[in-house]
C-alpha cells in the first residue's frame, strides 16, 4: 500500500486521516472482509467500488464503528483515526460516531421537523448552549449541505415530506452538524434520480473542503466524477487502492479491469 | 444445443373467455360467496345476541318508584322524647316497618282506594324502604314528629309486573304478592304516586340481598373493576414495555431469549384459570393479601394482560424502520436515546392500542377472578385507593355470574343489564384504541 500513496500524482500531499492494518470482518462464518489494509487521506474523496455483497458497506460501517449493533458481527484488526485505536476499549463508539458522521443509502431523516432533523445531533452532543447558537449550527450545516434555500422558509415542516434528493441532503445536513471530520456515505444516491444525484455530487465536491468523505458507490462513472482515491473490493478483498484516474485508465489487477469494462458485477 | 420448444399456443381471441379462465373465474366467484356467507353468519350471530342482552337487560336501567308521605311518629321513634341520637339510633330498621305500613295505608285512604281482600298492602313497597327511613331520621333528628314524603322502591314484583313479566295470574299463585296488591299499584300508579324512572342506582348502589332485589345495583363491581383495571396499567403497561424493549433492542439473540421469547408466546395462551390458581396459591396462601380484593385481582389480571402487552409492544417496536434506528445511532445517539428518543415515539401508538386491548381482554375476565374470592357479596364499597385496593370487592363479569345463579327474575334482568354496562365499557376502550391509532399512526 505504501508505494501506491507514494505516487507522484497524488497532488494534495494531505495527512492520513484514517488508517486500517489488517481488517477482517467476520458475519458468524462468513468471512466478508479479509485483511483489507488502507490509508484515506483528509479532505480527500475517497471511493470504495466493487460487485455486489464484496464488502464495501461492510467495511464502510468498520469506520465509525456500526457494526457493532450487529451480533454476529466480529472485527479483527486495527483501524485508527488521527493516529487513535477507535477499538481502543476506552472508546466510546457514541462520541466516534459524532467524529465520522454517516449518510445512507436510502434517506432517512428522523418523522420530525427538518429543524430537529439537524438539531438532534448538537443537541444529544451538548454543542450549543442555547437557542440562537443551534439555529446557527443548523442554518450552518443546511447551507454546507446546500439544501438551505430551498428549506429556510419551512424549518418546521417534517422532514419526510421532501424529495428524495432534498431528503438526502437534509440527511448529509444532519450528518455535517455534529462536526465530524469524516463523513461516510453508503450509496447515497442510489435511490435518487439523475438530477438529485447530481446536486448531491456536487455537494460532495464541495464538502471535500472540509471533511475527509469516503463513499461506497456502484456506479463507477461516479467515482470517476467525485472521487481522487478509489478502493476496487472484490469478494472480501481489497483488490486495488490508488489515485482514482489511475484506477480507472490503468488498472493493475486484471479483476479491477475486467469490472470496469464491466465484465464482472 | 437444442432448440428450446414452442409454448403451446392459445386461442386467439381475447373476446371470448376459454374453459379454463372460465372454470377460474367461477372458482374466485364461489370463494367470494363463501366469505361473504361467513360474514352474514357472524353479523347475524352478533345481532341476535346483542338484542337478546339488550331486550333483557334494558329493562334494569328502568324501576318502578312509589312516593309515600310516611309520619314520622315520635311514639315511634323517640319515646323519651329526648332527641337523643343514641336512643334514635337505638330503634333498629325493623322498628320503622309500623311507619311504612301507616304511611301506605294513609295513601289508601286519602286516594279513597278500596279493593277488597287486601292483606299486607305495604308489601308492595321494597323492603329496604324501613332502611331508608332510618338513615334520614338519624340524619334529621329534629324532623321526628312531622311527616316527611319519600319515594321508594317497589318490591321487585310490582316492578316486574310493569315489564310483563309477573301477571295477575302468576300472582295468584305467589307467596310474594297478591292480586289485591297489584291493584293496589295500579291504583297508586293512576293516583300518580307510583311510576317507572331511569334507576340510576343500578349503576351505582352495591349489590343487594335476595330479600331486596330491587335495590341490587353494580357500584361495587364498577368500583373494584376500575381498582383492578387501575392496577394493572399500572403494573403491566410499565413492565412489559420495559421488557419489550428490553428483548426488542438490547438483548443479545442466545438460548436463553429464545427460551423467554418461546414462553412469553406460550404465556398469552394459557387459560386463565390457572392464572387464578397462581394467584390463589401464590398471592393469597404464599403473600397472606387479602381474599376478594382488587390488589390480588389486579395482580393476576396483571399476570394474564403481561404477554399481550409484550408481544404486542414487540410487534410495534419491530415495525419501527430500521433506518431510524441506523439514522440515530449514525449521528452518535446512544442506543438508549435510538430507542427512547425516536423508536418509541413511534411504537407508541401500537403500544397503547395493544395494552387498551389487554385491559379489555382483562376487564372481561372472570374465571380467575372466582378463585381469588372476588365472587363473594359485597354491600359496602371499598374505600379510596391505595387503602381501597385491599377492601372487599367484586368485578363487573363476576357480577354478571353472581347475578345469573340468584333466582327471582329481577337478578336476571340485572345480570343483562351488567352485560350491557360492561360491553359499554369495552366499546369505549376499543374505541380510544382505534381513535389513538388514527391519531397517531405514521405521521411522515
Ligand atoms: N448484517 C449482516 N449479517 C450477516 N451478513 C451480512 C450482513 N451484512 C452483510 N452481510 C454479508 O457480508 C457480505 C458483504 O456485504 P456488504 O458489505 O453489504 O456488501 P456490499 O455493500 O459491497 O454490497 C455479504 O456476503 C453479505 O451477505
Ligand atoms: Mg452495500
Amino acid at each position: 500500500m505504501k508505494d501506491v500513496r507514494a505516487d507522484e500524482r497524488d497532488t494534495t500531499m494531505n495527512d492520513v486521516k484514517i488508517e486500517t492494518k489488517g481488517v477482517q470482518v467476520y458475519y458468524g462464518e462468513n468471512h466478508a472482509i479479509k485483511d483489507v489494509s488502507l490509508a484515506i487521506k483528509d479532505k480527500t474523496v475517497t471511493a470504495f467500488i466493487g460487485p455486489s455483497g464484496c464488502g464495501k458497506s461492510t467495511f464502510l460501517r468498520c469506520l465509525n464503528r456500526m457494526n457493532d449493533t450487529i451480533d454476529i458481527a466480529r472485527i479483527e484488526g486495527e483501524i485508527s483515526i488521527d493516529g487513535e485505536d477507535i477499538y481502543d476499549p476506552r472508546v466510546d463508539p457514541v462520541q466516534l460516531r459524532a467524529k465520522v458522521g454517516m449518510v445512507f443509502q436510502k434517506p432517512n431523516p428522523f418523522p420530525k421537523s427538518i429543524f430537529d432533523n439537524v438539531a438532534y445531533g448538537p443537541k444529544i452532543h451538548g454543542l450549543a448552549s442555547n437557542k440562537a447558537e443551534l439555529d446557527e449550527i443548523v442554518e450552518t450545516s443546511l447551507r454546507r449541505a446546500a439544501i438551505w434555500d430551498e428549506v429556510k422558509d419551512r424549518l418546521q415542516a417534517p422532514g419526510t415530506g421532501l424529495s428524495g434528493g432534498q431528503q438526502q441532503r437534509l440527511c448529509i445536513a444532519r450528518a455535517v452538524a455534529t462536526s465530524p471530520e469524516v463523513l461516510l456515505m453508503d450509496e447515497p444516491c442510489s435511490a435518487l434520480d439523475p438530477i438529485a444525484t447530481a446536486q448531491v455530487e456536487e455537494l460532495i465536491s464541495e464538502l471535500r473542503t472540509r471533511y475527509s468523505v469516503v463513499i461506497v458507490t456502484h456506479s463507477m462513472q461516479q467515482a470517476a466524477r467525485v472521487s481522487q482515491k478509489t478502493a476496487f473490493f472484490h469478494l472480501g478483498d481489497m483488490v486495488e487502492y490508488g489515485e482514482t484516474d489511475d484506477i480507472f485508465t490503468n488498472p493493475q489487477d486484471p479483476r479491477t479491469e475486467k469490472y470496469i469494462t464491466g465484465r464482472i458485477g | 444445443m437444442t432448440a428450446i420448444p414452442d409454448t403451446p399456443s392459445r386461442p386467439s381471441s381475447i373476446l371470448e373467455a376459454d374453459a379454463r379462465t372460465r372454470k377460474r373465474n367461477a372458482a374466485e366467484k364461489r370463494f367470494r360467496m363463501y366469505g361473504l356467507g361467513a360474514i352474514f353468519v357472524g353479523l347475524t350471530a352478533l345481532v341476535l345476541l346483542l338484542t337478546s342482552i339488550l331486550m333483557q337487560g334494558l329493562p334494569a336501567f328502568q324501576q318502578s318508584y312509589v312516593t309515600l308521605e310516611v309520619p314520622l311518629l315520635e311514639d315511634t321513634l323517640d319515646p323519651s322524647g329526648e332527641r337523643n341520637i343514641d336512643d334514635i339510633a337505638g330503634v333498629i330498621s325493623f322498628g320503622y316497618n309500623g311507619l311504612i305500613e301507616q304511611a301506605v295505608e294513609d295513601a289508601i285512604e286519602t286516594q279513597g282506594i278500596e279493593i277488597e281482600g287486601l292483606d299486607d298492602p305495604a308489601e308492595i313497597v321494597s323492603n329496604q324502604a324501613a332502611a331508608q327511613v332510618r338513615r334520614f331520621v338519624l340524619a334529621n333528628p329534629e324532623r321526628i314528629g312531622t311527616s316527611e314524603t319519600f319515594r321508594f322502591l317497589t318490591t321487585s314484583r310490582v316492578d316486574q309486573y310493569y315489564k310483563g313479566q309477573v301477571t295477575m295470574a302468576s300472582a295468584e299463585r305467589d307467596s310474594q304478592i297478591s292480586p289485591q296488591q297489584l291493584q293496589l299499584a295500579e291504583a297508586l300508579a293512576e293516583a300518580g304516586l307510583l311510576e317507572q324512572s331511569f334507576n340510576w342506582n343500578f349503576v351505582t348502589q352495591p349489590d343487594a340481598s335476595d330479600q331486596r332485589p330491587e335495590a341490587a345495583g353494580l357500584g361495587v363491581a364498577i368500583l373494584g373493576s376500575a381498582y383492578m383495571m387501575l392496577i394493572v396499567l399500572c403494573l403491566a403497561l410499565p413492565i412489559g414495555v420495559a421488557a419489550s424493549i428490553y428483548l426488542e433492542e438490547f438483548a443479545p439473540t442466545n438460548r436463553i431469549t429464545d427460551i423467554i421469547e418461546v414462553n412469553i408466546s406460550n404465556l398469552a395462551a394459557v387459560p386463565s384459570i390457572v392464572f387464578g390458581i397462581l394467584g390463589l396459591a401464590i398471592f393469597i396462601n404464599f403473600a397472606g393479601l387479602p381474599q376478594s380484593a382488587p390488589i390480588v385481582g389486579g395482580l393476576v389480571l396483571t399476570l394474564m394482560t403481561l404477554p399481550t402487552i409484550i408481544i404486542s409492544t414487540r410487534a410495534s417496536l419491530k415495525s419501527v424502520p430500521p433506518s431510524i434506528r441506523d439514522a440515530a445511532l449514525g449521528v452518535g445517539a446512544s442506543k438508549m436515546q435510538a430507542v427512547f428518543h425516536h423508536v418509541l415515539p413511534l411504537a407508541g401508538p401500537g403500544i397503547l392500542t395493544g395494552t387498551i386491548i389487554g385491559l379489555a381482554q382483562a376487564l372481561g375476565e372472570t374465571a380467575p377472578l372466582l378463585l381469588i374470592g372476588m365472587v363473594a357479596f359485597v354491600t359496602e364499597y371499598p374505600d379510596a385507593p391505595p387503602e381501597g385496593f385491599f377492601d372487599p370487592a367484586t368485578a363487573l363479569p363476576v357480577q354478571v355470574y353472581n347475578w345469573t345463579q340468584r333466582a327471582d327474575p329481577a337478578f336476571a334482568e340485572r345480570a343483562s343489564g351488567a352485560i350491557i354496562v360492561l360491553l359499554v365499557f369495552l366499546a369505549i376502550m376499543n374505541i380510544t384504541a382505534i381513535l389513538l391509532r388514527r391519531r397517531f399512526e405514521r405521521r411522515w
